[in-house]
């Protein structure tokens, strides 16, 4: 493994979260009232697309993976309609997992939907990104011994720091404060966002210091 | 390791708990009995003339009437320096200015310029200074504890006589006005009343204004005899941003010309009176017993003379309750049954008459009545309960003979000197304060030295627990030497403290005594213990539970310390039990036990791959998870809200089926419920056919078959005639009244019975195949001749069973028969949760027949999510190691986890108001009569049910995953389905041994039960040491005794049930043990003969 590597991991991370930035100051110019939590739901979207897009375009640019065998137009459309339906399916499945942990069933079903979307958009677009639409390869990233690149290994990291923010942000909502953070489902939406941003910084500077014991024998 | 030595040890320590929490309730918890005898007018409080001979005057009762109208301004947590006057200080020293300091101007200015209309005290509450326990002492002149013994846990209404009940049974009209504590307290008293909600500490000013907009008008009506205002801003201010606050002092500037515009409409016949229930501390919290809390403002005002002597140069020091009889005797009323406060005498001169003499003679009138009173109340209270000092006692009623007597002489010679009148006076007076402090020492002081101590052997506790969890499971441990003589140590500790305490004449305490004896064996267990072990172990295996189960169990240990957290519990428990089981599901998949491992690893990177073969396939696992998320989420449904959340809303489900009108819907659901109740039949026969255990003719296997269907019947029935009783016609009433008392008794002896039956014969096993049967080998023994020691035993019990499998197989063969080939193994093999699960099966029933109707639905939805919960906790655990078996932390904190669930998903909250009262009455329609024990034991069954069910069925987290054992191989034989293979196969592949490894090593088995006992033991324990530490260090917080107190006593009592449950289930398996073990041997003689 070659520090080149770990360099372009932190510089594609600081543009992730300098998007996340982006999507905090740059709406203020166009909207009026804009803020994060008084129209939270508008943020969430805007936040959502500007974290997709530069996945995106960070993929297409570095190119982690090894190029695909193969590269016809249509093989190219397949995998992109794929991984629409894998996106559509996860916002689903978080959808159903909130509910089954309480959340409220058809009260702010946009609320929750959202915060479904915006969870999708920290941790399954970087699989499909990295992984493709293959559910095995995730599978094999998120297990013991499973990761073959320090893609993998960052990804596996923010992915995990995400969920982990998300479940603590549920903690401050019995707590008798009555901020308006504290409101289903602004805190976890914002822990997911911490959550998020604190995977993308850890985990350069954990590989970076675990570049010894770390060798992926198939590189 | 022997049996008797496991239940021991475990009763031993659920004893060192026990101590822990009688300790620490005894220092917490301050107790006193209600009574609920009232004055009277008719009846004076003893004997001897009534003075200024009151009794032919119109509207005198003990005393004659000195005002009739009064305006009592209760300010919440006006504490006494808030009202201080402000002396100027010494020249040159700056004057101090606080926000709260000197802001009640207009009370200062009538002070000085009004001196015989206006009086100023400093007024000392006693602790606990909450406002509900201040506003029962105001009312009645006692001192609140927390719990009044005897009075409606139901509903906070005051049982005792007090003078709002006085006024209105004299037909005064009483208007009330502020805070809405004052409802709750007196439902149905005032004659007019504006209630404000109390609740939202943060809003300083929706009470004080809604009190505002009412006052000057009502005062003006005129339709009033006493006219209460309860602003709440003050002490709200105090709780938001404590006394140092800017906003404090536009409070009480805002209060101060509540006082003024008062005083300005007063008329001549009305007294005023301003008074603080408690005060605050530095940070503006109450309820404890610091100097600042206590000292609260005492301000009263006539517009008529009242007080002879001129203003004191320091406001006189009177006990709170003081304020109770004075006021009574005031206002012409008799004082209140249980009042113990004292006349403030000054309000009782004569001002109109400079004489020293007949002012004196007054005085001693009204203390002498006061003091007959408080002497009846002591003669009827010592009579009811025995907590008072009986030396003391006499020593107090002597005294106030001798006064009384000194007292009835001078009026017999009116022309006694002052000097004599000051005596008695000063003996009344005695008399009276040495009753109030005797009652403080025995009901208002918390004994810090009690409540440390309670909490320290809790901790011990646990820590003794957590070590021996541990150490049980390593080789070499005998505890007997270990156990016997730290008892020895605590029994003669106990019994030498007795000694002493007698010897020296005190009578000894049992709460003390049973400390004593819990920490003379704990210490010298520890230490053999330490000196054993500890140096042989590195430190970190003393902790020994796995991170991710120490982070929830220090999640849940923490959320006991906030009052949002108690009161949201029934949210949070199962979103901490949902992230518990996703939790285990990821953790399975991270170790690669899911999926086949050339699934998680590239072909190139196979050799390190050594994960053991998976036994689970992943959908399996996810799917038990989901469907135990999907459980959690519909109990969750079935929510009762805590009244402190005024947004929420229980759920409709909880109330019984009789309350609901339709008839459509009631049917429906009623349908669904008796569904529920046959579902959860057949799911208990269902997996009892799986297993084969419902072929063996048994007795309780009979039962089972057949008591079980007539429990469900017997049920039914008894909602259908619950539901509808007021619909059945008249003729029938009789009837269904009869069968409303039988079909519940009959459930439950049916349920009784069963037990019994389960205890009797534990063994389900089809012996039928044994008898008679051709002997085809002799007994795979080298050993001839009956078994005599364990060890022959335990070595010949493995050698019969395999014979016995193989003889069956044999025969099986040999008869062509195609049903399963393992009939005898799997009876076997399941012998023990097949009790176990009978066992639960009948306790279930009557404690189901306790709640509502439609809780049967979260019955069986708690079968079900234990039963997905134990498959997922076995997918987790090994068993093919013959070494020590383990219960992993996990399974033990998530079993514990879900009994809390279950609490709060069959309708429970833990407050008082929240208990289901109702289940006093199933099968018992017209009540208990004088019998108080089964009333308490049936409300105690159906609230503390989810915690006996648990702890019953703890054991099953052992067995369980050596149930699942037979899943593996038996999968591979089906679908191959090929007569022969099916014939041949089995034979050379080792059949499932099951539940019978673990009789394979007797030594681990126990060892596995104290270990199981003692983890659950564990973490009940850290619940409970939790509310413990919570309730004392936040025995100041503003919810301690809405919220931490009565969470402490729900938890105590349901770690007293578990406790016990976990023991009875623990017992349970040894007694299934037992007789498979005399089972066996009988076997082995009858293979002999
Ligand atoms: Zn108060
Ligand atoms: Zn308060």
């Amino acid at each position: 493994m070659k520090d080149t590597d770990i360099k372009r991991l932190l510089y594609t991370h600081l543009l992730c979260i300098f998007s996340i930035i982006l999507s905090i100051f740059i709406p203020s110019f166009f909207l009026e009232n804009f803020s994060i939590l008084e129209t939270h739901l508008t943020w969430l979207c805007i936040c959502s697309v500007f974290v997709t897009a530069v996945n995106l375009v960070l993929y297409l640019v570095v190119k982690p993976n090894a190029s695909s065998k193969r590269s016809s137009l249509s093989y190219k459309v397949t995998r992109f309609l794929k991984c629409c339906i894998y996106f559509l399916m996860s916002c689903f499945f978080f959808h159903v997992i909130f509910v089954l942990y309480g959340a409220p069933l058809i009260e702010l079903v946009l609320e929750t939907f959202l915060f479904a979307v915006i969870l999708s958009t920290f941790t399954t677009v970087p699989c499909l990104c990295l992984l493709g639409p293959n559910i095995k390869a995730w599978l094999r990233v998120f297990s013991r011994n499973g990761v073959t690149s320090i893609w993998e290994n960052s990804l596996q990291i923010t992915t995990i720091s995400s969920f982990i923010g998300t479940w603590l942000g549920a903690f401050p909502i019995p707590l008798d404060w009555e901020r308006p953070w504290q409101v289903w489902p602004i805190s976890c939406t914002l822990g997911a966002t911490f959550g998020y941003v604190a995977g993308l910084v850890i985990s350069p500077l954990w590989i970076y210091w675990n570049r010894k014991q770390l060798t992926y024998k198939n590189n | 390791m022997q049996k008797i030595s496991v239940l021991l040890f475990l009763a031993w320590v659920g004893f060192l708990f026990y101590a822990g929490i009688a300790l620490f309730t005894s220092g917490f918890l301050l107790t006193r009995l209600e009574l609920t005898n009232h004055s009277s007018c008719q009846e004076p409080p003893g004997p001897g003339s009534l003075p200024w001979g009151s009794q032919g005057k119109p509207g005198a009762c003990w005393m004659p009437s000195r005002f009739s109208r009064l305006v009592l301004v209760l300010i919440d947590a006006l504490r006494f320096d808030f009202a201080q006057p402000q002396h100027s200080h010494g020249p040159g020293e700056p004057p101090v200015s606080l926000p709260f300091l000197g802001k009640l101007d207009y009370l200062q200015r009538i002070l000085e310029i009004q001196p015989h209309h206006a009086r100023l005290y400093q007024s000392k509450a006693d602790p606990p200074t909450t406002t509900m326990q201040r506003l029962k002492a105001l009312t009645t002149g006692s001192l609140p504890t927390f719990i009044d013994a005897g009075s409606n846990f139901a509903s906070y209404a005051i049982v005792e006589d007090n003078l709002i009940k006085q006024l209105a049974s004299a037909g005064r009209r009483v208007v009330f006005m502020g805070d809405d504590t004052w409802k709750d307290l007196f439902p149905g008293v005032f004659s007019q009343a504006f209630f404000f909600p109390s609740f939202n500490v943060r809003d300083l000013h929706t009470v004080d204004n809604g009190i505002l907009e009412h006052l000057y008008p009502t005062m003006d009506s005129s339709e009033w005899d006493m006219l209460i205002a309860h602003f709440l801003g003050v002490d709200h201010c105090g709780h938001k941003h404590g006394p140092h606050h800017p906003e404090m002092a536009k409070k009480l500037s805002q209060m101060d010309q509540v006082i003024q515009g008062l005083v300005d409409r007063l008329e001549n016949d009305t007294l005023l009176v301003v008074i603080g229930d408690h005060g605050m501390t530095m940070t503006g919290d109450h309820g404890g017993d610091s100097e600042l809390e206590i000292s609260a403002a005492l301000f009263l005002y006539s517009p008529t003379a009242l007080f002879p002597s001129a203003l004191p140069q320091e406001p006189e020091i009177v006990p709170q309750i003081n304020l109770v009889p004075t006021l009574a005797l005031l206002l012409g009323l008799p004082i209140p049954f249980g009042n113990i406060g004292e006349v403030m005498v000054e309000l009782f001169s004569v001002v109109e008459d400079p004489q020293p003499h007949s002012s004196a003679l007054a005085q001693a009138s009204a203390l002498h009545l006061n003091a007959q009173q408080v002497s009846r109340f002591l003669h009827t209270y010592s009579a009811a309960a025995q907590d008072l000092q009986i030396k003391e006692l006499h020593r107090l009623q002597n005294l106030f003979s001798k006064a009384s007597a000194d007292y009835q002489r001078l009026l017999q010679s009116p022309q006694g000197a002052e000097a004599a009148l000051q005596t008695v006076i000063t003996e009344l007076q005695q008399f009276l304060r040495g009753v109030r402090a005797m009652c403080i020492e025995s009901w208002a002081r918390f004994s810090l030295v009690r409540m440390a101590g309670g909490a320290a052997l809790m901790a011990a506790a646990c820590f003794l627990c957590l070590l021996v969890s541990q150490w049980v499971t390593s080789p070499g441990f005998y505890f007997c030497p270990l156990l016997l003589t730290p008892m020895a140590y605590g029994l003669a500790g106990a019994i030498v403290c007795a000694g002493l305490l007698t010897a020296t004449g005190l009578k000894p305490d049992p709460v003390v005594l049973g400390a004593m004896a819990a920490v003379g064996s704990l210490l010298p267990f520890l230490w053999k213990a330490w000196a054993g072990w500890g140096s042989k172990r590195p430190p970190a295996a003393l902790l020994p539970i796995p991170g991710p189960v120490l982070l929830f169990l220090l999640i849940r240990f923490a959320a006991f310390f906030s009052d949002s957290f108690v009161v949201a519990e029934a949210r949070a428990t199962p979103f901490l039990l949902g992230s518990f089981i996703l939790l285990l599901v990821a953790q399975l998949h991270w170790e690669g036990k899911l999926l086949p491992p050339k699934l998680l690893t590239i072909p190139r990177f196979c050799l390190s791959a050594s994960t053991g073969p998976p036994r689970h396939n992943g959908t399996h696992a996810l799917g038990l998870g989901v469907g135990l998320l999907l459980c959690i989420r519909l109990a969750g449904l079935f929510h009762r809200c805590p009244e402190e959340t005024p947004a929420c809303h229980s759920s409709p489900w909880l109330s019984p089926l009789a309350s609901m009108v339709g008839g459509r819907a009631k049917n429906l659901w009623y349908g669904a419920c008796v569904g529920a109740l046959v579902a959860l039949l057949v799911a208990v026969r269902l997996w009892l056919r799986r297993y084969s255990n419902l072929k063996s003719p048994e007795p309780s296997v009979l039962f089972v078959r057949w008591g079980l269907p007539l429990m469900v019947l017997g049920t039914a029935a008894y909602w259908a005639l619950a539901s509808g009783a007021d619909e059945a016609p008249p003729r029938l009433r009789a009837l269904v009244a009869g069968a409303s008392v039988v079909l519940p008794r009959a459930v439950a002896g049916l349920a009784a019975s069963g037990l019994m039956l389960l205890l009797w014969r534990p063994v389900t096993v089809l012996v039928k195949a044994t008898t008679g049967a051709p002997r085809t080998r002799t007994v795979l023994t080298p050993f001839s001749g009956p078994p005599t020691s364990r060890a022959d035993l335990d070595y010949v019990v493995p050698q019969i069973y395999r014979h016995m499998q193989e003889e069956f197989r044999g025969r099986l063969e040999r008869t062509k028969s195609q049903g399963p080939l393992t009939v005898a193994a799997y009876q076997l093999g399941s012998v023990y949760s097949a009790a176990m699960v009978t066992a639960l099966t009948l306790l279930a029933f009557p404690l189901l027949l306790l709640h509502a109707e439609r809780i049967s639905l979260v019955f069986l939805l708690l079968f079900l999510q234990s039963f997905l919960l134990l498959h997922l906790l076995a997918a987790g655990i090994s068993i093919t190691t013959p070494g020590p078996f383990t219960v992993p932390w996990q399974a033990v904190s998530a079993w514990a986890l879900m009994a809390t669930q279950t609490f709060y998903s069959t309708g429970h909250q833990p407050v008082f108001p929240a208990i289901h009262w109702h289940a006093a009455f199933v099968g018992f329609p017209e009540g208990h009569g004088s019998s108080t024990w089964l009333p308490a034991l049936l409300v105690g069954a159906n609230t503390f049910a989810s915690h006996l069910l648990f702890a019953v069925g703890c054991p099953l987290l052992l067995l369980w995953p050596f149930l699942c054992e037979s899943q593996g191989p038996r999968k591979k034989w089906h679908p191959l389905g090929n007569e022969t293979e099916s014939r041949v196969k089995p034979e050379e592949e080792e059949e499932p041994l099951m539940e019978m490894r673990l009789r394979d090593a007797p030594h681990h088995f126990n060892a596995a039960l104290l270990q199981l006992g003692l983890k659950y033991f564990f973490v009940l324990g850290i619940q409970i040491l939790a509310c413990a530490l919570a309730a004392s260090i936040l025995r100041r917080h503003l919810m301690v005794w809405k919220v931490f107190a009565p969470k402490f006593i729900f938890e105590a009592v349901g770690f007293i049930v578990s406790s016990v449950g976990l023991f009875l289930g623990i017992a349970l398996v040894m007694r299934v043990d037992g007789a498979v073990s005399s089972w066996f041997r009988q076997l082995v003689l009858a293979q002999q003969r």
